[in-house]
């Protein structure tokens, strides 16, 4: 068991953030290609009249999903050494109805504002302000915040622990639901186009 | 040529992109005159959706494998607002543990010298060098034909604003949860990814002015 290379504390050193530079250029790079750094791309996700959002979010969780199983399968890689993010039920559950209303609101989300504010748009750099402005006034409020933001604790709990199912089964079933969504997409983009061209829109 | 960002409006000659000459110069008070209203207004089309998550899912593995952990975004908007707020008023932002914890050692690692930070920094250079490439850099504030600049903005801010509460809330955005909690199984991630487009569907009519 060699990998990962570094441990999970965060690798500070000068090699460790050059290789942070390296692998977020490659991720900027793939979001630009996709199209996600436009938010009236990412936005056309939540008005069903492009799906792209959904094709790449759900091709890039399960090719890694399936990487880090057969890879911790052969042996090479540990996944007790792997930062998994702990869960917390009752305010990740609400963070994400916030998020997913300044989603759709901004039409970008934090990375892909990034990529549209380095690509020139203007509305990129609105959403990157308002962010700060958001992570600002949350930490003021954090005090009266802090229960809630604790609540519910579960660790760094899986999927396969929760549903007591093998780690390959869940693994199987998440690329078998990206599968069926991708031919699930393309039918509702063809609907949508279809019904817009009527209405002349 | 095809690196230059184009002013608003401004038609942009692409001349790697000919066979594609139908959407070279479409504006963006213009933007419904093309049956997929998503493709590039400027520069050559995008990538295969599946190629581009393929992508993504790889460099995600990579950092699995080489860091030890995966993507994330919002994590270096709190590092950055942890450095400013210490920078103005350090006893503040120490007492406080949103912002404490990202204060780094407080002795030789300050809040930037943060992997999420530089990750971060370099998807805006990876979608800049992408772009550029491409003859994607482009000039402009992204809106639909019945909503102006500053509309758009302000609807802009506004999301910022709501997404860095709960990127907050939830400890992560679409990178660091929805991405990598997804890939590594976390119920968080997955409790993320259903509320999080649960509510952007839900919301979504309210805010369709600044496209249609």
């Amino acid at each position: 068991m060699t990998l990962p290379l570094a441990s999970s504390d965060l690798p500070t050193t000068g090699l460790g953030l050059a290789g942070a530079l390296a692998i977020g250029a490659a991720f900027g790079w793939c979001l630009e290609r996709a199209g996600l750094g436009s938010a009236r791309k990412l936005a056309a996700q939540f008005y069903l009249r492009d799906l792209t959002v959904f094709r790449v979010m759900f091709s890039a969780v399960a090719t890694a999903a399936l990487g880090l199983f057969w890879l911790s399968w052969l042996g090479w890689l540990d996944l007790s050494r792997v930062y998994i993010p702990e869960t917390f039920l009752a305010p990740q559950a609400v963070g994400g109805l916030v998020f997913g209303v300044g989603m759709v609101m901004a039409g970008l989300c934090p990375g892909t504002a990034c990529v549209a504010a380095a690509t020139g748009r203007r509305d990129g750099l609105a959403v990157i302000g308002g962010m700060l402005a958001g992570v600002f006034l949350f930490a003021e409020a954090f005090p009266s915040i802090q229960r809630f933001y604790d609540s519910t604790p579960r660790g760094p709990l899986t999927l396969p622990d929760l549903l007591h199912l093998p780690y390959g089964v869940v693994v199987c079933a998440v690329v078998a639901m990206a599968l069926g969504g991708f031919a699930g997409a393309d039918a509702v983009e063809r609907r949508v186009r279809r019904r817009m061209a009527e209405v002349g829109q | 040529m095809s690196t230059a960002i184009a002013p608003d409006s401004t038609p942009v000659v692409d001349l790697a992109g000919s066979s594609h000459s139908a959407v070279i110069g479409v504006s963006i008070k213009d933007p419904s005159d093309t049956p997929v209203d998503s493709s590039p207004a400027t520069g050559r089309p995008y990538a295969n959706p599946y190629l581009a998550g393929v992508g993504i899912g790889l460099v995600l593995l990579a950092a699995f494998v080489v860091a030890g952990r995966g993507l994330g975004a919002s994590g270096a908007f709190s590092s950055a607002v942890a450095a400013g707020t210490a920078a103005f008023a350090p006893s503040h932002a120490a007492a406080n543990p949103a912002l404490a914890e990202y204060l780094g050692d407080g002795v030789s690692v300050g809040p930037l010298r943060d992997w999420l930070v530089f990750e971060l920094a370099g998807v805006a250079l990876g979608g800049f060098a992408s772009a550029a490439l491409a003859g994607r850099l482009r000039g402009a504030v992204e809106r639909g034909p019945r909503i102006g600049s500053r509309g758009r903005l302000a609807y802009a801010m506004g999301g910022g604003v709501v997404m860095g509460v709960g990127a907050r809330l939830a400890r992560g955005c679409t990178s660091g949860q929805a991405l990598t909690g997804g890939a590594l199984l976390a119920v968080g991630g997955w409790i993320f990814i259903v509320t999080a487009f649960a509510a952007a569907y839900l919301a979504g009519p309210l805010f369709r002015r600044q496209w249609t």
